[in-house]
């Protein structure tokens, strides 16, 4: 095998490794904010952000 | 009275809402940086020349290398954060260990890979078992064992202090790995960039590394800051289902 394949491989697995995080992250980010603005909208909030006297 | 302002504006820092305010403020700065060096990078990476010995596969060193900084870099801000948990019991502590392991895991596995791939047309050999290679594969194992510990336990606050405990422990493996060229007789070459006597290799192939370098390092620092983001939304989450269900139970 030449040098250019190595040398391509190598390339190849670190942006496919990359990749594969930055699109864990942006994928995983996505999710958790879609589930906050469900629980927003079925009126379930954090406490620190129900207005005062609210609170039970 | 400058360092308690110091201590404040930390502690404020630490404030996981106003954490979750930073990041959405400097995230895509943060990305948009990371894309240019990477493009300068890899532009310097196939432009400069080849190495008089080992030909183009110099190249290889350009990802190589700054993937091995960070898969030890990673495990020092791990444990950095570890004594945040077990010291200051801080939340953001905790986050930002869990969130580092798998980035970890990623550059570690990028360093091993490559540096098989670099091994094979240079050493004659895909892998030894010599002193380097084998702790930085021991690294990899450390960072598995995390994500799987804190996986694998509900409670996060209980998850967070045995893994830093853990990490602070592991932290041994990280000198062996960096001195390991020195005290042992290994086929991986010793450190020729960070010496005390300065770099030994020639400025050609100094400036696309160091460049590469601090993109890697930038990419590492953007994702760890989302990575920490989504976690602490995934406590919210996890922590408004349970005000929820114990809101119905009350009704019920």
């Amino acid at each position: 095998m030449t040098h250019t394949f190595y040398i391509a491989l190598s390339y190849s697995v670190t942006v496919l490794v990359a990749l594969c995080l930055i699109g864990w992250v942006w994928v995983d980010g996505r999710a958790r904010r879609r589930e906050l603005a469900e629980l927003e909208a079925s009126g379930i909030r954090r406490r620190s952000s129900q207005p005062k006297g609210d609170a039970a | 009275m400058t360092e308690s302002l110091a201590i404040t504006k930390l502690s404020d820092l630490a404030n996981p809402t106003r954490f979750l305010a930073l990041a959405a403020r400097i995230l895509p700065w943060m990305a948009a940086v990371t894309a240019i060096l990477f493009a300068i990078g890899l532009y310097l990476s196939f432009a400069t020349e080849g190495d008089y010995q080992q030909g183009q596969t110099v190249r290889i060193m350009y990802v190589h290398v700054p993937a091995a900084w960070l898969s030890m870099m990673c495990y020092s801000v791990m444990a950095l954060s570890a004594i945040g948990t077990l010291v200051w019991r801080h939340p953001l502590a905790d986050v930002s260990h869990k969130a580092a392991a798998p980035l970890g895991a990623a550059f570690t596995l990028i360093a091993l890979a490559t540096g098989s791939l670099w091994g094979r047309p240079m050493w004659g050999t895909w892998w030894v078992w010599d002193a380097r290679l084998t702790s930085v594969f021991v690294l990899f194992l450390m960072y598995l064992g995390l994500i799987a510990l804190n996986r694998a336990m509900d409670d996060p606050s209980k998850a967070a202090r045995v893994s830093a405990v853990l990490i602070l422990v592991g932290f041994v493996n990280i000198p062996i790995i960096k001195f390991s060229v020195d005290w042992w007789n290994t086929l991986h070459q010793p450190a020729s960039v960070i010496r005390l006597d300065g770099p030994t290799i020639d400025g050609e192939f100094l400036w696309p590394l160091l460049v590469m370098a601090i993109a890697f390092t930038l990419l590492f620092f953007t994702l760890h800051m989302a990575a920490m983001r989504n976690e602490i939304w995934r406590r919210r989450v996890a922590a408004q289902r349970r005000l929820a269900a114990r809101a119905a139970g009350r009704e019920a």
